[in-house]
């Protein structure tokens, strides 16, 4: 039983970082109707930022997170001007297309300023189990998981009182369904999308910071984006909650199949089960858990 | 019929010789016109006259590239959207512009958008001046959606509603911004017979309670001669009849227009 317990929830926990990234396209796609696929080079571009600051100019740590930040924000705000602004009114595969050529261009930036050497990111939390848990319980919970999760799960309520409270959010939710609606009731479309994608890079940082420190800094940073499409096609493109649950289903169901299927198939079920449930979840339910369902009237 | 002279007061907004292109075609061509205080005026001409070009230059989304827009004193070229709604010009479309993914409820809230005070840290943290300016935004709505009778859908997504009642929340969505100018765009197009007569009604009602001024775009010629104090005809983008319905009724080139011409 402490064993079942063990693998739940380290799967739960390393859903909640699957979350993380999908959050990132989540407030995107719903604010723009654009799946920004160079969300994944974004999390990495701030991750080596971040360790770059430190190690090449010898920046303090507190020192070099707000210069990331303002790194990343500005990132969002030059995207958001440069590439999408002029593709306004064109068809969604338009911009999915400029979003990839966007995500090829940032990992060449990181490379150019940074180098393509990995770096360990340095976060100081340790990822080993909680003492008294494994003492008590049996039951061994990594310190670095759960102060992960801890600080995904204060991002996403944030932004979830922020979409749903504020006149900003709804705003936000007005422009995502008709951008000459929303001018008509005197919404400012710019300001709105660079709110958007300033805070979609302060999300791709932490993203990079906490995935960074797991996995180190490098390259591979960007095939995250890879895991978080299931996690979206379960939770649903535009639902915050939906991100959140889809995660925890995502991490959980890869722990226990490579756990407890893994060995009659040979094992290495952790790499793919995702997609298969994502796959099947598709057959039932294509909107996701929480996605909004679209009917057209013909 | 109300008569019409009863309330009419001065000219609120008038446009100066506007003309308007795009590359090389000319959508419109040197208009003139005003609009008076709680007066309704209707722009009407055959397919492709100029007629939403027209709105959309004095609601700011199209800037024209000669002519002057006066609006209540103050005098411009084109404005920006954002500009022309704190102005407290509302408009509704001609293929309706809605939020289709929200409830009628919250497709009506937007249009208190401007009316919000409070920064959203205040309502994030659902702070008491924050909650209290949602609830007065939330009377006022409930105000216009007794005002339509559209009660009973106050819930539903409007991606689930039918023409007519889509078109309806789409007029809440203008009035719930309590406009001085309603630019309405076609806002009987596609309705039955029944529907169109309530629609008259809540336009007048609109027109009489809140003395809200009304420019609107209609095609149905009973709809417009019966509501509208001033009419004015375009014709390929440019103008050619102008005055009460009855001087417009009878205008020579209007019918012209209209029923065509042997050249």
């Amino acid at each position: 039983m402490s064993f079942f317990l063990e693998v739940l929830i380290g799967g739960l926990l390393s859903g909640v970082m699957y979350s993380l990234v999908a959050l990132g396209f989540v407030l995107i796609f719903k604010a723009s109707g654009v799946f920004n696929f160079a969300q994944g080079a974004m999390v990495f571009f701030a991750a080596i930022t971040f360790v770059g600051l430190q190690k090449e100019y010898g920046i303090d740590f507190w020192l070099a997170l707000p210069l990331t930040l303002a790194a990343m924000v500005v990132l969002g705000l030059l995207i958001e001007r440069v590439v999408l602004r002029p593709l306004v009114n064109q068809p969604q595969i338009t911009l999915f297309m400029a979003t990839i050529g966007l995500s090829f261009f940032i990992e060449g930036l990181a490379q150019m300023l940074w180098g393509s050497t990995p770096r360990g990111l340095e976060l100081g939390i340790q990822d080993q189990p909680f003492e008294w848990l494994m003492n008590r319980f049996n039951i061994g919970v990594s310190q670095f998981d759960v102060f992960a999760a801890v600080v995904s799960g204060v991002l996403v309520v944030l932004l979830a009182i922020f979409f749903q409270r504020t006149r900003i959010g709804r705003a936000l939710r007005a422009v995502a369904d008709d951008h000459q609606a929303a001018l008509s009731v005197g919404i400012p479309l710019q300001q709105i999308w660079a709110i958007v994608w300033g805070v979609a890079g302060f999300v791709a940082l932490v993203a990079g910071m906490l995935w960074g420190a797991r996995n180190g800094v490098s390259f591979s940073l960007t095939f995250v984006v890879l895991k978080a499409l299931p996690v979206l096609i379960l939770g649903g493109f535009e639902s915050i909650p939906g991100a959140i649950v889809g995660g925890l289903i995502i991490g959980a169901a890869e722990k226990l199949c490579e756990v407890y299927l893994g060995p009659y198939v040979g094992g290495g079920i952790e790499g793919w089960v995702a997609y298969v449930i994502a796959l099947l979840f598709l057959l039932v339910r294509p909107e996701g858990l929480f996605g909004e369902k679209h009917i057209d009237r013909v | 019929m109300p008569t019409p002279a009863r309330r009419i007061g001065d000219v609120i907004l008038s446009l100066d010789r506007i003309s308007l292109a795009f590359g090389g075609v000319k959508a419109l061509t040197d208009i003139t016109f005003d609009v008076r205080e709680h007066e309704v005026r209707a722009i009407i001409g055959p397919n492709g006259a100029g007629k939403s070009s027209m709105l959309n230059v004095i609601n700011g989304v199209y800037r024209p590239q000669q002519g002057t827009i006066t609006y209540r004193g103050k005098q411009r070229h084109g404005m920006d959207s954002h500009a022309v709604a704190e102005a407290g010009i509302a408009r509704t479309f001609q293929n309706i512009a809605l939020f289709r993914g929200m409830s009628v409820l919250d497709n009506i809230m937007t249009g208190r958008n401007l009316k919000v005070r409070t920064s959203f840290v205040e309502q994030a943290i659902w702070w008491r001046r924050a909650r209290r300016e949602e609830l007065e935004n939330r009377a006022k709505v409930e105000e216009v959606i007794d005002f339509l009778e559209i009660q009973h859908i106050r819930k539903t997504p409007v991606g689930r509603l039918p023409y007519g009642l889509q078109k309806r929340v789409e007029l809440a969505r203008a009035l719930a911004a309590e406009p001085s100018l309603l630019l309405l765009d076609e806002p009987m197009a596609g309705m039955n017979v029944e529907e169109k007569q309530d629609m008259c009604r809540f336009v007048l009602d609109v027109n009489e309670q809140y003395g809200t001024t009304i420019v609107l775009i209609e095609h149905d010629m009973g709809v417009v001669m019966d509501i509208s104090d001033r009419v004015v005809v375009l014709d390929y983008g440019r103008k050619i009849g102008d005055g009460t319905p009855d001087e417009v009724r009878g205008n020579q080139a209007v019918i012209d227009a209209y029923l065509g011409v042997a050249h």
